[in-house]
């Protein structure tokens, strides 16, 4: 290659100092932050139940490269809303590739919740009874509970639920069909 | 014959056909056409731009241009943006002021960007500078509301303060009770950065309403949306507004206060701020949105509908920047509404998230290089990528100048092929003949290097991280660049062979920056020694770089063209490599 014959001559300027003679192979400096979940699915996206994901990254120093003073503007914004106390929890849906997450104090109760779901993934929850769970749609929405525990949406008083729910998982077909037969 | 017709112009008329050439290029290249053309011009220099404080010091300037009314100085390497520059670093603008104050009295416009600037300096400013009308602080630091209150109380002729995206010491909003009730002449006021809540609204509105040619004007987040009607209609004739807090109880009064204020400013072109926004009062908004040029919503927490309503408002947008809550649905809106849009960045809202938490991906910026024909600058943050996008973008939008991506995860490759992304990049530098700034991210081995030396001829500055593979990705883009002025890189594994091969690059360009790379202490020495036109600064916060082995490799090292020599306020983590094997210190 043309460049790397030029290239070849011009390092005539190294004046020959001991020790640099190869391109630096020194592998301690060397990019190690190889990314932590090597999985890029992409489109098949991980499931809510993908418990193999690191709790938390280690920040690199200056990356993403988003400027400190939006950074400290904008994290300002966040804290102002959990200092009111929000309780931020995840959704998840099977099938889709990402997830929301969604303040619980916002809403006044279940209806209003059950609809914004609805809206943000773009399905239909069944009419919900207390004997049968959700009819009429192969979504049923469940939550994780502080004991571990996967429950169905609407079970429990709105108060109760708000401050026992973990995350949020919109389950779809027969596993959902499970959860709502009175024997789980 | 033509040599006589030179001379035989008084200096006098000369000096009125060199008053018509305003561009910094050309006024360089009128004082090389012959020494008397030099002295005239040097005379009537009026602007003088330094991109690197560094590079020069104020007593050349002075020496050279003694009529100068307006300065713009560039400090921190860019960089210090994302906190790779250690506190201390130098940029101090004091002895820059100190020396224009006994040479410049009549000096008109400062204008400052990533500089450390005291209360001292801006007290000096006050004092020394008699018809003071422009101060723009872009990104600095290091003074209070103190010094602020100096620059109000004595500027007369005030017509710009411009605090932009600075961090001042926020101690009290009383320094705007500074302006005399004399001062009317203010055209454009900049504080979207304070952030005391206690800003002195009275003293605010009051000025607003006695500065009949105020045009611009970006309040801060102290200012509630209940106020903002009240400033609207002392100033109707604003052009570029920035709201504070955009965030209240849906009260229909307010609403229809609010809308009306709006609708009474005829000239307003240009919206920013809405920091906490309620969706419900963006509809205040509509009657302008068809006026609407550039609207900056990148610290809005608001959802793509919101967004995309509001843009669907805006059909002469060129210009908007958007948090990546717009998602790929928003952006699809924005391509087929927006005709006219020229730059689009969008900002991530959970940065340092392990997951994506929205739905915002190349999908976006490929609907929007499809849908709009004028887009030239592109800042953009995501988490996939596809050589493929890159290449529809690449073949879509030749005319793009700025080009900067960001996938989040470093080392992403093609999320479809699970290929390096070198082939989409160079189809950006191979098709967009007019690129000048880029910036790369994701998997990337040398071969996006060639590419880039081969293609990348008017490129001026750009940025590498977590990319190549060895020296010859580096001496690519320092062979091929012929328009390189800015080179910046961190973690790559580029080092000694190719940094020493092109030395003689770095005195054409104005800086090179390079962190976590694998360029040796002895490379650096003999770098400094064999080019005393260039400052080659070793940073190192943890200890000297002499304690180690020469082979070692520097933590930091920025390259930069000087023709002021080392400069000698330096933080005990900076060493400049000098002659002789000393290190100056």
């Amino acid at each position: 290659m043309e460049n790397s014959v030029a290239y070849e001559k011009a390092t005539e300027l190294r004046l020959g100092l001991p020790g640099i003679d190869e391109p630096a192979v020194l592998s301690s400096v060397k990019n190690n932050k190889r990314p932590l979940h090597d999985e890029k699915s992409g489109e098949n996206g991980k499931s809510a139940q993908n418990e193999t994901a690191p709790p938390s990254k280690a920040q690199i120093v200056g990356w993403p490269p988003v400027q400190s003073y939006r950074k400290n503007n904008f994290q300002q914004a966040k804290k102002s809303e959990s200092e009111c106390g929000g309780i931020y929890v995840k959704v998840s849906m099977d099938g889709a590739p990402y997830l929301r997450k969604i303040d619980l104090k916002v809403y006044k109760g279940y209806p209003e919740l059950l609809q914004v779901l609805e809206n943000m993934f773009k399905f239909t929850i069944g009419e919900y009874s207390e004997r049968e769970g959700y009819k009429g749609s192969d979504y049923e929405p469940t939550y994780e509970d502080k004991d571990g525990d996967w429950m169905l949406v609407g079970d429990v008083p709105w108060e109760m639920f708000i401050t026992s729910c973990k995350r949020l998982r919109i389950m779809k077909g027969s596993e959902a069909r499970g959860l709502s037969c009175s024997g789980v | 014959m033509q040599k006589k017709m030179a001379y035989s112009f008084p200096d006098e008329v000369l000096e009125q056909v060199f008053s018509f050439i305003q561009s910094d290029k050309d006024r360089n290249a009128v004082s090389l056409v012959c020494k008397s053309w030099d002295e005239i011009e040097r005379w009537c220099r009026r602007k003088v731009f330094i991109g690197n404080c560094y590079a020069v010091s104020p007593r050349m300037v002075i020496r050279r241009f003694p009529e100068v009314r307006s300065i713009k100085l560039k400090g921190k390497p860019h960089f210090a943006d994302f906190n790779l520059v250690p506190d201390g670093w130098g940029g101090y603008v004091l002895p820059w002021i100190a020396e224009m104050a006994g040479a410049y009295p009549w000096l008109e416009e400062i204008r400052l960007k990533r500089m450390v600037v005291t209360d001292e300096s801006l007290e000096l400013i006050a004092k020394s500078f008699k018809n003071f009308k422009v101060l723009v602080l872009f990104s600095c630091e290091g003074f209070s509301t103190d010094g602020l209150a100096a620059i109000a109380a004595s500027c007369k002729n005030l017509r710009e303060l411009d605090l932009r995206e600075s961090e001042v010491d926020d101690l009290s909003g009383h320094w705007l009770a500074h302006f005399p009730e004399t001062c009317t002449s203010l055209v454009s006021l900049n504080i979207s950065c304070l952030r005391s809540d206690e800003v002195s609204f009275s003293a605010l509105e009051r000025l607003v309403g006695r500065c009949p040619n105020l045009r611009s004007l970006r309040l801060n987040r102290a200012v509630t949306l209940d106020k903002i009607a009240n400033i609207l209609r002392r100033a109707p004739q604003l052009v570029d507004f920035g709201t504070g807090y955009y965030a209240a109880e849906l009260q229909p009064d307010v609403f229809s206060n609010l809308a009306g204020a709006f609708s009474s400013c005829k000239e307003l072109k240009s919206l920013s701020g809405f920091w906490d926004v309620v969706p419900a009062y963006l509809p205040a908004l509509y009657s302008i949105c068809p006026r609407l040029t550039s609207l900056n919503l990148s610290y809005a927490t608001i959802q793509s509908p919101d967004l995309i309503k509001l843009v669907s408002h805006c059909p002469r947008l060129q210009r908007l920047l958007v948090l990546d809550y717009v998602e790929d649905s928003g952006l699809e809106e924005l391509a087929s509404s927006c005709k006219d849009l020229q730059e689009l960045r969008v900002f991530p809202s959970d940065p340092f998230g392990a997951e994506p938490n929205v739905s915002l991906t190349e999908q976006g910026l490929v609907a929007v290089s499809l849908g709009c024909p004028k887009l030239r600058s592109v800042l953009y943050f995501c988490r996939r990528m596809s050589n493929a996008a890159l290449v529809t973008i690449a073949q879509n939008r030749p005319n793009l100048t700025r080009f900067r991506l960001c996938i989040i995860e470093p080392k992403t490759p093609d999320y479809l092929t699970l290929e390096p992304l070198d082939v989409g990049f160079g189809a950006i530098v191979e098709h967009c003949k007019d690129l000048r700034r880029l910036s790369l991210s994701g998997l990337l081995t040398d071969h996006v290097f060639e590419y880039i030396g081969t293609y990348g001829k008017k490129l001026e500055m750009l940025s590498v991280a977590f990319a190549g593979d060895s020296d010859l990705g580096l001496h690519h883009v320092l062979s091929g660049c012929e328009s390189l002025r800015k080179l910046e890189i961190r973690d790559c594994p580029f080092g000694d062979k190719a940094l020493l091969a092109n030395a003689a690059k770095l005195e054409t360009m104005r800086s090179l920056w390079m962190s976590s790379c694998a360029v040796s202490f002895g490379a650096c020495k003999l770098l400094g020694q064999k080019m005393p036109k260039l400052n080659v600064e070793v940073i190192d916060e943890t200890e000297p770089p002499d304690s180690r082995p020469e082979s070692c490799p520097v933590d930091k090292l920025y390259i930069y063209r000087s023709v002021a020599g080392p400069r000698f306020d330096m933080p005990p983590f900076v060493w400049t490599m000098g002659e002789a094997v000393r290190i100056l210190h």
